[in-house]
């Protein structure tokens, strides 16, 4: 089908249309944003507590990270984080004797966008630790409960409703920012998309459908943010409202 | 670390951050003046107008920058050339430049952002304030020019702060359409002289100091303009 400027045809599952290498870099987006979101909260869990618990050292690092990530392009921390991380490894491998390798692309993907993540995720768990009620702590010290207890049993839920609002909008951000690694060349939807253009010169129809998959992506993860808000704010007064 | 280059690139580099100073100025202001319909038609109405604003603000906000940006650079553009007549036209120069496209689309993203903003600004004025203005016997157009846009701003300012440092963050990506703001630049030192990190850490140097030029300054209009009550 031919809709003047849209070649629809194009979008085909089968080859020569290209439906289906999209399709796997859609996926390949979602593999990218799950792992580095995961990332980014184990950073962000243990970046807030060494932010707020931690030794002097320990808190000027912290400090250091999350402020430069946070002024600095995305773009750009991406380049350095990829060829730092890479020219590490390589460095690394060389000196034991192997040989160099081609970094995993999915792996890369992942832990460039997982750093970046961490320092956004740091910021929001700090507010939310912070924004627990005193009495709560204290009555965790007054019953007598370990450190370790009192972060399983009282911090770590306590704050997750304070944190979730921040949470669910870093997922929308780490979603949409798998698209800057088509700059350092992917394999997820930006980086495909950008070859199927480049092709068949069909820019239009192939850009278009890029962008009312990332649409739907957003929309079903708003869809679903809905629900795991509302599961973490049960005990909250006013939840159900 | 090699920083020899420095001294030959430097004018360039200049060069550059003053494209990406135009291109973020630009689009804030151009997005900033979009921003206001759109916000203030989710609150007003008309019922088709708000659907259309709420719709461009969720594409906008849903989809990344950098497939915009190559959808408004690479598809859009490559239309122009089939239409009879724009060729020979005083327009053509305009429209085989990468600037003007990207600042349609980041003027677009500013707006879509901003847009939502502005919406909850509106939404935030007092609804007495608004009535004072009526029982004064405004009309709508002055009660919007006196009160409700200068209170709607007023609630959002440090917000709109934030917004500053986003796009400004979001810039570089106007590089892989070919325009050479500071991001640019810095490609082309890296391609000609082979250095990988310097000239990355050098630009990261540059927007972390226009980052603070930008809290300053917002920080500093912050502080002119009453606190809202």
């Amino acid at each position: 089908m031919d809709l003047g400027f849209i070649d629809l045809s194009q979008l085909a599952y089968n080859p020569p249309g290209r439906g289906r290498l999209l399709l796997i870099g859609l996926l390949a987006t979602v593999q990218i944003a799950i792992g580095a979101y995961l990332l980014g909260l184990t950073i962000g869990f243990l970046g807030a507590l060494g932010k707020l618990y931690g030794s002097r050292p320990v808190k000027w690092f912290l400090e250091g990270y999350t402020t430069i990530v946070r002024a600095v392009p995305e773009l750009v921390l991406i380049l350095l984080v990829f060829y730092a991380g890479s020219g590490l490894v390589n460095e690394v491998l060389r000196n034991f004797g192997y040989r160099p390798i081609d970094i995993n692309a999915l792996l890369a993907g992942i832990v460039v966008l997982g750093i970046v993540m961490g320092a956004y995720a740091t910021e929001v768990m700090r507010g939310a630790i912070t924004a627990i009620p005193k009495g709560q702590l204290e009555a965790a010290r007054a019953f007598g409960m370990s450190g370790r207890m009192t972060l399983r049993r009282i911090i770590a839920p306590a704050m997750m409703p304070l944190a979730i609002p921040g949470l669910s909008n870093l997922w929308l951000i780490v979603l949409k920012d798998t698209a800057l690694l088509a700059v350092i060349g992917s394999i997820e939807l930006a980086t495909r998309t950008r070859q199927a253009g480049a092709t068949t010169r069909e820019y239009l129809t192939f850009y278009l459908a890029a962008l009312v998959l990332y649409l739907l992506l957003t929309l079903v993860s708003m869809y679903l943010i809905r629900h795991v808000e509302r599961y973490f704010r049960r005990g909250l007064r006013g939840a159900n409202t | 670390m090699v920083w020899d280059w420095l001294p030959e690139y430097w004018p360039r580099l200049l060069e550059g951050v003053w494209i990406t100073i135009q291109l973020l100025v630009i689009s804030l202001a151009a997005g900033t003046i979009l921003s206001i319909p759109l916000g203030l038609v989710q609150v007003t109405g008309p019922r088709f107008l708000s659907w259309l604003a709420l719709g461009f603000c969720t594409l906008i906000r849903g989809t990344p920058l950098l497939i915009q940006l190559w959808l408004i650079y690479y598809g859009l553009g490559s239309l122009f050339p089939g239409i009879p007549g724009l060729r020979e036209s005083f327009l053509w120069p305009y429209l085989r430049d990468a600037f003007p496209y990207a600042v349609f689309a980041f003027t677009l993203s500013v707006a879509g952002y901003q847009g939502e903003v502005m919406r909850a600004g509106f939404l935030s004025v007092a609804k007495g304030e608004l009535e004072a203005g009526k029982a004064f016997g405004m009309s709508r157009w002055t009660l919007l020019r006196r009160i409700w846009l200068p209170r709607a701003f007023q609630n959002v300012l440090p917000t709109l702060g934030n917004e500053a440092i986003l796009t400004l963050k979001a810039t570089p990506l106007a590089a892989t359409i070919t325009v050479y703001d500071v991001f640019g630049v810095a490609t082309i030192i890296r391609q000609e002289t082979f250095r990988i990190y310097e000239p990355l850490l050098l630009i990261a140097g540059i927007y972390i100091v226009i980052t603070l030029i930008i809290t300053l300054l917002y920080r500093w209009i912050e502080n002119r303009v009453p606190k809202p009550v």
